[in-house]
């Protein structure tokens, strides 16, 4: 027994060595490379020069676009080419602002940018605060000893994992006239409703539908802030006789606020980029009732035979202007409140 | 046999066979199906490459309404699109499409069987030929008659308005327990004969679209009514959101008892109706002005930045072939938009009576075709005044404007593309 353990002791330490020589290999050899180049460039460039990489990726996919994209926003016509796009100046800005009463999206000129503008506010406001309210419930249950904690945290994950349109088609089939929800309420004697015919009806259930599908990611990360809350101030709290009530006021709340701050940011952000499940599910529909920002620059600037490229992406700008603000304003609250708790 | 010459015979008929696949010129034809077409045309593509090895040709089926609508536009725009492709927006994006004239054989040929047909496909004043038409269409109404006859209700015949057919239809549909009496495909075109046949003349006095008119009113009016009272089916255009959708998959599972749309559809409901019931095409209803459809079609165009324009004109010439043509058309139960095969008749291949007496009632609508329409057919930016219709009118059935409010928006939509294209 002991000669086999020595045996396997050598052949470890054996494979040990052989990672070992290998791993001085490699780093000889970048050091052969980097050696040279940091005296040539100097020890403070260095960290430029690694950054450089992801730096040019990041110019050539999102900054560029970024521009180019305000570049549009002050052209107008059919062409698609830059250089083919005679300049307008704010002309797509001053179309989609013209309004006498902007209340009333029937007074804008481009009407339906507004409606989009109101849908997106009430989807955000009802998503997002449903979308944390939901998962900071799910995740203090998932947080407690319950039965089967594994399998539910696995369940509500679950749809995470499902591409938007699949779960948009699933729940067209649920609600459709002849869907899964009505043959159950006919069985129970009740009368069918047309769920994606009532604008009401149908933004009640996109925004439904968009919390059980996203809710299990801010669940996840909720989780493991609450997971980070060292016990031993709750054990505190308790010899101090705080009520359970108390304790996730003054204890949980406090704590998780930063966690809070990064769930309610992406939450924010996603809800205000939401497209596909909506897309699939209603198409903006009916009428406009659910037609959001991001389907509204889609359908001015690809979704027709006659596309607006200008007014779509002077759209775009907007949203980004409107999206930029929002996330420093939940920043610097997050900070304050930060500094507050130290 | 020695193994060195084993060795570079094998090696020759290598470099014979990457030669010989090198040369192959390979096209790309972006199809769409609105019934087996697709599969009708495959056949005839492997027959023109069995007698033309140099050229290989591969089809992109996509959907419609996202493919053709939607990408195929930006694709053009782009100078991404593929080699040839199956649209229906004939000439509004003329200015993509490639002339094929200098690479045809007997131009002549293509002026007399296609020429009304390719004034919709070229930009103005221009004599190109682009390419040719796989189906001349005409929109119309089909019914499910045995719902008329279960009900026990007489079809109505001869001259017949569309407020008869919303009552009797709303009728068998008590009587069977039908859904909903009628449905149209969601698009401004289907609504714009019936429009026309009310007295909407689409056009003003300077060649512009205008659409606020009695007429126009009183159509709008009517669909307004119909899906107020349930006579129409919501799910088509309420349901449908922003877009294009067909209520074709209704018709065909008995669900409605009038459906409004037209002559492409003969192929789909020979194949999938079958005998499940008796359905058949009826003329269109009249208004005080018509009793008009629209007309319209499908063509295969040449796009203008392939990089074989030759090769794209051998295979549209083999196509366009009286006999080749005749074969499709005859296959998918397609009204031929070939003036030769339209004189000469097509022996259409279906042993189901319905499909030969629909397409006989489509073809005798021909004539009723009112001038407006061809007008709208023909005008470039048709699809402008079709897809604003539809969202605005739509707008209307959920209470978001007003029918005065849409007609005003209909307008301003239109005038602003206009505006933004130069037109205007």
């Amino acid at each position: 027994m002991a000669a086999r353990a020595t045996v396997v002791q050598r052949a470890a330490a054996l494979v040990g060595r052989g990672v070992e020589g290998v791993y001085v290999l490699l780093m000889n050899a970048v050091g052969l490379l980097m050696e040279p180049l940091q005296r040539l460039v100097g020890m403070r460039r260095m960290a430029w020069l690694f950054l450089l990489p992801n730096l040019l990726v990041f110019t050539i996919f999102i900054l560029f676009p970024m521009v180019l994209n305000v570049y549009y926003a002050t052209t107008s016509g059919p062409r698609l080419y830059p250089q083919d796009r005679p300049f307008v100046g704010t002309a797509n800005f001053e179309r989609l602002f013209t309004c006498t009463d902007y209340t009333n999206p029937n007074t804008c000129l481009e009407d339906r940018f507004w409606r989009a503008a109101r849908n997106t506010g009430v989807f955000v406001l009802f998503q997002v605060g449903g979308m944390v309210a939901i998962s900071l419930l799910t995740a203090l249950v998932l947080n407690r000893k319950v039965v089967a904690r594994g399998f539910f945290r696995s369940v509500f994950f679950y749809p995470v994992l499902l591409s938007p349109v699949v779960v948009a088609l699933i729940w067209k089939w649920i609600l459709q006239r002849d869907g899964v929800l009505n043959a159950m309420l006919v069985s129970l004697g009740g009368e069918p409703i047309n769920f994606l015919l009532s604008g009401s009806w149908a933004m009640a259930w996109v925004i439904m539908v968009s919390i059980w599908a996203n809710m299990g990611f801010y669940t996840l990360i909720l989780l493991a802030g609450l997971q980070s809350i060292p016990v031993e101030l709750y054990d505190a709290g308790a010899i101090d006789g705080t009520s359970t009530l108390q304790s996730f006021r003054h204890i949980t709340l406090p704590l998780l606020m930063p966690t809070m701050m990064v769930v309610l940011v992406l939450a924010l952000i996603r809800a205000v980029q939401m497209f596909d499940e909506v897309f699939v599910l209603t198409g903006g529909g009916p009428g406009s009732a659910t037609l959001l920002l991001v389907q509204y620059i889609y359908q001015t600037g690809f979704g027709t035979q006659n596309p607006r490229f200008g007014l779509a992406a002077a759209t775009s700008v907007t949203l980004g202007a409107v999206l930029l603000v929002a996330t420093l304003l939940q920043l610097r609250i997050g900070r304050g409140s930060e500094r507050h708790l130290a | 046999m020695s193994r060195r010459f084993r060795f570079i015979a094998l090696l020759a008929a290598a470099l014979l066979l990457y030669a010989s696949a090198a040369a192959q010129v390979e096209l790309r034809l972006t199809w769409y199906d609105d019934g087996p077409e697709g599969q009708v045309m495959r056949e005839l593509l492997d027959r023109f490459e069995a007698e033309n090895p140099d050229i290989r040709v591969v089809m992109d089926t996509v959907p419609y309404a996202t493919g053709i609508l939607q990408s195929l536009p930006l694709q053009l725009a782009s100078g991404e699109a593929a080699d040839m492709a199956r649209v229906t927006n004939l000439g509004g994006l003329s200015q993509y499409w490639l002339d094929m004239r200098p690479y045809l054989s007997d131009p002549d040929v293509w002026e007399a069987n296609f020429g009304p047909f390719l004034d919709w496909m070229r930009p103005e004043g221009s004599d190109a030929i682009p390419g040719f038409m796989t189906q001349l269409t005409v929109t119309g109404p089909f019914i499910n008659r045995t719902l008329f006859d279960q009900a026990g209700i007489e079809v109505p015949t001869g001259e017949t308005t569309w407020e008869e057919w919303a009552e009797v239809t709303r009728q068998v549909a008590d009587a069977t327990g039908t859904p909903y009496a009628m449905a149209m495909d969601r698009t401004g075109h289907r609504l714009a004969g019936p429009a026309i046949s009310q007295g909407a003349r689409f056009f003003g006095d300077d060649g512009h679209a205008t659409i606020d008119d009695e007429g126009m009113r009183e159509m709008m009016q009517l669909m307004v009514d119909w899906h107020a009272d349930g006579t129409m089916d919501p799910e088509v255009w309420i349901a449908a959101g922003g877009g294009y959708a067909a209520a074709n998959e209704p018709f065909i599972n008995a669900q409605i008892v009038l459906y409004m749309s037209g002559s492409w559809q003969v192929g789909q409901f020979a194949e999938l109706i079958g005998d499940a019931f008796d359905w058949e095409a009826v003329p269109n209803p009249c208004g005080p002005a018509a009793c008009t459809g629209m007309p319209g079609g499908a063509g295969v165009v040449g796009i203008a930045d392939t990089d074989h324009p030759e090769a794209v004109a051998r295979v549209m010439e083999y196509l366009a072939q009286e006999e080749v043509l005749a074969e499709f058309y005859g296959r998918t139960l397609f009204i031929p938009g070939h003036l030769g095969l339209a004189e000469s008749g097509i022996d259409f291949v279906t042993d189901i009576e319905s499909a030969r007496d629909a397409l006989n009632v489509f073809a005798s609508e021909v004539p009723n075709l009112h001038p407006t329409a061809y007008a709208l057919q023909a005008y470039p930016f048709n699809f402008v005044v079709f897809d604003t219709m539809r969202d605005r009118l739509t707008q209307v059935y959920v209470g978001e404007l007003t029918l005065d409010e849409a007609l005003e928006r209909i307008q301003a939509d239109i005038d602003e593309v206009l505006r933004e294209e130069g037109e205007r």
